[in-house]
């Protein structure tokens, strides 16, 4: 306005700035303008706090179904469920024996969509657990944890360690048999370096076992201490951190170069249209860049990044999609199935069988054999095995592609019958001719622990994969044997756990077979 | 710079440790120790001091009709007692395993949880468990008998009655 032009009166000023108000609002919020076209939406996803994770083109490699199957999505979308289900449970559960239970029981019974409520959470937090699972398959199998993504696999199975702590967090809240049972066992199981130092004769002095069960439950048996310690972990701690790792895995992604891809996926690629492929070379805003820090080589001039198309649309469509499949498939399953309630806890009458959630059953299996190796000796190997394998795996052939190209398949093929076959015939044996203990009853328990079905299962595995590096001369090939034979050995005893152990975790053909009691 | 040598060095080459690095340096492992202080702290305080949990030590009265070899099991206790010609003990019914409740059968106890089984005497006969049931104290007291949960005593201890 110039000083010459006198000024509008003020009240005249007032009514137009009112009336100009929520334009102005919704200009200041979107700062770009509306997103209406290629570059302005570019813009809006680099100037946008939620959007920005996203780069603002993706290359069209990362577009395919195959190149991940939306897995890391879903499983986001899977922890969202369950993040928005268990607010609105937490509006009416109590975190204390003599009202959790009541609690739970209200919600599904009285508490309108209660019932809908605690399934869809429930089915989500199944779903998190194999979603990650397989994503973690995914990520394996295209040797995407390669330099430079081999930080994030670490923050990855911190994911997934955090993931199954949620699931067992969760297990003892509503204070039923089941529920009791199960952390029970777990909380024992964290005593279990017991067996070792109890057999060497040092509990006295060192006692681990024992300072993870008391900081687990805050006193010696499973009660109010161990409630109230678990709703904790199972609403706060572990949803933290969970959300803290997920940040630094998002960001990770697109520091590290985005999704990995072949080396010649731009020659795969079929061409595309200039429709397809905007560039924005009119009026260039950029005077300065980091050119110091940014990847790559040189600054493009007049042509857009190769084979990239914007990520506004076309990635937020694909995310959008698996992120209502996943809710769709939550609450299908919820209005499906419901959430298991089974009696009240009962500390002097373990259910029978006692099963823990079908992800654990596998490590059950184990348990049942002995307790340390089972529940925290093989597992411990298992991570850290896995956290090993970027920086073992220091080839670069078949990055990108699934199983590394033809070879891998063939390799892949054979360690899954290898891997079903060992686990098949070990699980056999010991359930057809029972154990150490059942031949020679005076065994010391160190024998046992170390030597028993599942280190013996593990040992085989091991074995295949070191003759596997030496004959294909490849720590690829061995890692790819290894990690197929845990994955085949994980299937068969889950399966063997949840179907055919019965009471006093009896083999049974079917649990149709089961005695009556 | 107590002694001035003639080499002495000019005030304009760097220090050995320049003042500000020294400051800097320190202020850091300051704030590290503190933060390391602080976290030894906070990880105090989840381990509880005094544990909360009912008394272990309690009366029970046997029924006249306890045979030997049945076991008698004293409500919402995790403990057998046994009667025989020798005299009376506790077993407890606690699996060694992984903590579930043993039940008592003909022969011995059978665990629910992952098929471990114990002789009469609570030694292990099959499964995981890695060691045999442990036995508790017993004493007599007038016309009942006082369980100790916190005290065990070697296998194979009877009090006569």
């Amino acid at each position: 306005m110039s000083p010459l032009s006198p000024p509008e009166p003020a009240l005249k000023r007032f009514v137009s700035n009112l009336r100009a108000a929520p334009r102005r609002m919704r200009e200041s919020a979107l700062r770009t303008g509306r997103p209406s076209t290629d570059r302005s939406r570019s813009s809006f996803v680099f100037g946008n706090v939620f959007l920005h994770l996203h780069p603002v083109r993706t290359h069209r490699w990362s577009l395919r179904w195959s190149t991940t199957w939306g897995l890391g999505i879903a499983a986001l979308a899977a922890f969202g469920v369950t993040l928005v289900t268990g607010v609105l449970l937490m509006f009416y559960y109590k975190p204390h024996p003599a009202a959790a239970y009541d609690s739970i029981k209200d919600i599904v019974y009285v508490v309108p969509t209660g019932r809908f409520i605690r399934n869809i959470h429930r089915w989500a937090a199944n779903l998190m657990v194999v979603v990650v699972l397989l994503h973690m398959a995914r990520v394996f199998y295209t040797a995407a944890y390669r330099a430079p993504r081999e930080f994030n696999w670490l923050a990855g199975m911190g994911l997934l360690v955090l993931t199954l702590g949620l699931s067992f967090t969760g297990y003892l809240l509503p204070w039923d048999q089941l529920a009791y049972w199960a952390i029970t066992i777990g909380a024992n199981i964290a005593q279990s370096p017991r067996e070792v130092t109890d057999a060497l004769g040092i509990t006295g002095a060192f006692d681990p076992g024992g300072l993870q069960k008391l900081l687990l439950l805050g006193s010696d048996t499973v009660g109010e201490e161990a409630l109230i310690r678990f709703y904790l972990l199972h609403v706060m701690i572990l949803p933290l951190a969970l959300a803290l790792i997920l940040a630094v895995h998002f960001w990770r992604i697109r520091k590290d170069g985005g999704l990995v891809r072949p080396g010649d996926a731009d020659r795969r690629l079929p061409p595309t249209g200039a429709a397809d492929y905007p560039v924005f070379t009119e009026a260039p805003q950029k005077t300065y860049q980091l050119a110091a820090l940014v990847r790559g080589r040189s600054a493009a001039v007049g042509r857009g990044p190769e084979n990239t198309v914007p990520s506004m649309p076309h990635l937020f469509y694909a995310e959008l999609a698996v992120t209502l499949l996943t809710v769709a498939l939550c609450v299908g399953l919820a209005l499906l199935s419901d959430a298991p309630l089974k009696e009240l806890a009962n500390p002097a009458v373990p259910e029978n069988p006692a099963k823990a959630p079908w992800y654990f059953l596998g490590l059950q299996e184990l348990v049942s054999y002995s307790a340390f190796m089972g529940g925290i000796g093989i597992p411990a190997i298992v991570l850290v095995g896995l956290a090993l394998i970027p920086f073992l795996d220091r080839e670069s052939e078949g990055t990108g592609e699934w199983f590394g190209g033809r070879g891998g398949r063939r390799v892949v093929v054979q360690a899954t019958f290898v891997g079903l076959g060992a686990a098949l015939l070990v699980e056999a044996f010991a359930i057809r001719f029972g154990w150490l203990r059942e031949w020679v009853p005076a065994v010391p328990q160190l024998a046992i622990t170390v030597f028993n079905p599942g280190t013996v299962l593990a040992a085989i595995y091991a074995l295949y994969s070191v003759w596997l590096v030496r004959r294909y001369d490849s720590t690829r090939t061995g890692a790819l044997g290894l990690f197929t034979c845990f994955l085949c050995g994980f299937v068969l005893l889950t399966v063997v756990g949840t179907h055919f152990r019965g009471p006093n975790w009896h083999f049974f053909w079917s649990p149709a077979d089961w005695p009556v009691h | 710079m107590s002694e001035p040598a003639p080499s002495s060095p000019s005030r304009l080459d760097p220090e050995p440790i320049a003042r500000r690095d020294l400051l800097g340096l320190a202020s850091l492992w300051s704030a590290g120790a503190t933060l390391l202080f602080a976290l030894v702290g906070m990880a105090r305080l989840p381990k509880a001091a005094v544990v909360s949990s009912p008394s272990r030590k309690y009366r029970v009265t046997l029924p006249e009709s306890l045979a030997p070899g049945s076991a008698f099991v004293p409500p919402g206790r995790s403990v057998a007692l046994f009667r025989d010609g020798e005299g009376v003990f506790a077993i407890s019914t606690v699996c060694t395993h992984l903590g579930c409740i043993v039940k008592h059968g003909p022969g011995g106890f059978e665990c629910p949880c992952h098929g471990s089984r114990f002789d009469a005497g609570g030694k292990v006969e099959k499964g995981p468990a890695p060691s045999p049931l442990v036995w508790h104290k017993v004493s007599a007291d007038g016309d009942g008998w006082i369980v100790d949960e916190g005290t065990s005593v070697p296998a194979g201890t009877k009090v006569a009655s």
